[in-house]
């Protein structure tokens, strides 16, 4: 078992609910600062946004963090450069589209994330149906790639799903991009309560997580929280490090909450 | 034909070329959406596959193709500016087809494809307007609400074809993304989709985007191809042309002309603009659902594209053209601005003919094969002519 899973399996043992930042790689010049504040505020695990030009499944807050640290002059191998300084104490999830991923060849892209000391990946445009050849690079890198459900996700596909994601799965709550959404449907809930059935993965809910109201909401039937947008809007609207922490330990509060 | 059958798959008894099971033309195309959208793709490929296997489906739209559209196009003779090149120029006009252009063939069979699955509305992605004209114009048809998403380049220098979009009742929504063109039309599109798969279906323009589009539209284009070859057998003293060619963007209209020849000895030509030579200058990647040859930098980011038609301004190219190319049954090559003008202004002024600048690029590489020699005197051209230039107007009068 990987470190992704190992973190994430053991929380749940104890019943702590996942806390998932997702921080978009090179989004500011000091951005590896905003790494450091979720870990202080009690991130359980960070999904690193490798930027990508054209991306498929990302709301506007996201595309335009993309856009920003594209134009700052992000590259993948200058964020893991960044990245591979830090030694944080909680595992790292990439989070980039499958362009990137195949551009130099999966073994080479997974081998450069392990040595960053990255321990997952997750590929929005990287369906089960097409995971290899990243699944053989990813597990001979022991990195975990996380997939990702959908509530159009048909059963079948489900239980596909549940056998070969690593890590955690991922659920997505709406038939969305990744954005904030004023509350959440049923749609999440029934989805996690089906994967449920299919595998004792832990599954964490992302997708329209704007708050810790919300987030606390989620965690009273999925395992953890993914929270991005809510997170990048405030570091477009230029939030620094410690206001970010702030806004993120109000969500551990609201999730440890859940579990007493 | 035989080098596009794949194994492993079961052959479709109405078309022996369709792709393996994950939608590949060799390593090229597949399926590289999000999970939201996997089953909606799925959904599509079995209600094609089910339609194009049904004699009523295929009646219906021949029946439309014929009294609406106008089919079957012409096969123009070029007398003048054939004298001068010295070859044989033959042209598949799918100019004159209503809308005025070849777009139109796939939208009629998508659109009733659609209301055959029981969606209620059309999406669909544009960049010339072409293809958002043909959207909305099936939309007007067949009663369906149509929501086109353009970029906002593209939306000043073809306002014509915004104009025509909003007449025939569609919604043009500007997309101001990324550098403001198809590119990231088609990226806006697919975000689109996810949210409204229960309703709506998204028309994709071009024989591109995730399995099983590519092949669908080359299906619903094969008519071009099939039209020409039966044409060139009755009009033609060799039967056949010596070169078959046609434009290359996502390459819908080269992918329907080619499926008619493929099987023939002609030789296939693909031609790509200079600045959007995703085949002559690309790399594999993948790109919108789909991997093939795409242009991009040396960190996998996409290039923007540069053309000066609007249709071909994309940085990559569908699928089976990308193995089209490997498998060497086709050639792709390119032609710059320039010539693209230079050839517009010829073809109009020996033919009476204002075609499309996506079109003129095809021209002007037969003005140039022929003046060098690559197309030998005497041989045998039948070119398809995609469009019509009434769209370009603006851009020729700016240039003028």
């Amino acid at each position: 078992m990987n470190a992704v899973e190992t973190r994430a399996r053991a929380a749940k043992a104890t019943g702590r609910k996942l806390l998932v930042p997702y921080v978009t790689g090179g989004v500011t010049e000091n951005w590896t600062d905003l790494l450091r504040a979720a870990v202080d505020a009690g991130a359980d695990a960070i999904e690193i946004g490798l930027p990508f030009s054209d991306p498929t499944l990302d709301g506007p807050v996201v595309q335009q963090s993309s856009h920003q640290a594209l134009s700052r002059g992000a590259t993948t191998r200058q964020i893991l450069d960044d990245v591979s300084r830090l030694g944080l104490p909680v595992p790292l999830i990439a989070f980039t589209y499958a362009n990137l991923v195949l551009h130099g060849g999966a073994d080479q892209f997974c081998a450069a994330l392990a040595d960053a000391g990255v321990g997952g990946l997750i590929v929005p445009d990287l369906p089960v149906d097409e995971m290899e050849p990243v699944a053989t690079a990813a597990a001979d890198t022991k990195l975990d790639l996380v997939l990702l459900a959908s509530p159009a996700t048909t059963p079948h596909r489900r239980t596909e799903i549940a056998k070969r994601s690593r890590g955690f799965i991922y659920a997505v709550s709406v038939m969305a991009t990744t954005g904030e959404q004023s509350q959440l449907g049923q749609a999440g809930q029934q989805l996690v309560t089906s994967l449920r059935q299919a595998t004792d993965l832990p599954v964490v809910l992302g997708f329209g997580i704007s708050g810790p109201r919300q987030a606390a909401e989620a965690c009273g039937y999925a395992d953890g929280v993914a929270v991005g947008s809510a997170l990048m809007r405030r570091v477009l609207d230029g939030a620094g490090a410690a206001e970010l922490g702030d806004f993120l330990g109000e969500f551990r509060t609201a999730l440890d909450r859940t579990t007493r | 034909m035989d080098q596009l059958l794949r194994t492993g798959h079961q052959p479709d008894p109405v078309d022996s070329r369709r792709p393996s099971g994950l939608g590949r033309f060799g390593e090229y195309g597949g399926r590289f959406v999000p999970e939201s959208l996997v089953p909606a793709c799925e959904e599509v490929e079995r209600a094609f596959a089910e339609a194009w296997g049904d004699p009523l489906f295929r009646a219906e739209l021949n029946h439309l193709l014929a009294v609406y559209v106008g089919r079957p196009t012409p096969l123009t003779p070029t007398a003048r500016l054939s004298a001068e090149l010295g070859v044989n120029l033959w042209l598949k006009r799918e100019d004159l087809t209503h809308t005025g252009s070849h777009k139109i063939n796939n939208v009629l069979g998508q659109a009733l494809l659609a209301r055959r699955m029981g969606k209620r509305r059309l999406i669909a992605e544009t960049g010339a307007g072409q293809h958002g004209v043909a959207t909305a114009t099936a939309g007007a048809l067949l009663g369906m609400p149509t929501t086109v998403l353009m970029g906002e380049k593209d939306t000043e220098r073809q306002q014509l074809n915004v104009f025509r979009m909003k007449m025939l009742g569609a919604e043009v929504i500007p997309v101001t993304s990324g550098s403001r063109t198809l590119k990231d039309a088609c990226s806006e599109a697919l975000r689109h989709w996810v949210t409204s798969v229960d309703d709506a279906y998204y028309c994709l323009g071009s024989a591109m985007g995730p399995h099983p589009y590519p092949w669908m539209v080359r299906q619903f284009q094969r008519v071009i191809g099939e039209e020409a070859r039966a044409q060139c057998a009755a009009d033609l003293v060799s039967g056949t042309p010596d070169y078959v060619v046609a434009c290359v963007g996502g390459g819908s209209n080269a992918a329907g002309t080619f499926a008619g020849f493929v099987d023939t000895p002609a030789r296939l030509i693909g031609v790509e603009a200079a600045g959007g030579a995703a085949i002559s200058a690309g790399t594999t990647g993948v790109l919108h659902g789909f991997r093939s040859k795409v242009l991009q930098d040396e960190h996998g980011q996409i290039s923007e594209a540069h053309s000066i038609a609007a249709g071909l301004d994309y940085p990559g190219v569908g699928p089976e053209h990308a193995y089209l190319a490997e498998s060497g049954r086709a050639t792709y090559v390119t032609v710059d601005d320039v010539e693209v003008l230079a050839a517009t202004h010829r073809l109009a002024r020996t033919e009476g003919i204002l075609c499309a600048l996506e079109s003129a690029h095809a021209v002007a590489w037969v003005i140039r094969a022929a003046g060098d020699g690559t197309i030998p005197p005497g041989s045998t051209v039948m070119l398809t002519l995609s469009g019509r230039g009434d769209k370009d107007m603006a851009t020729l009068m700016e240039l003028s």
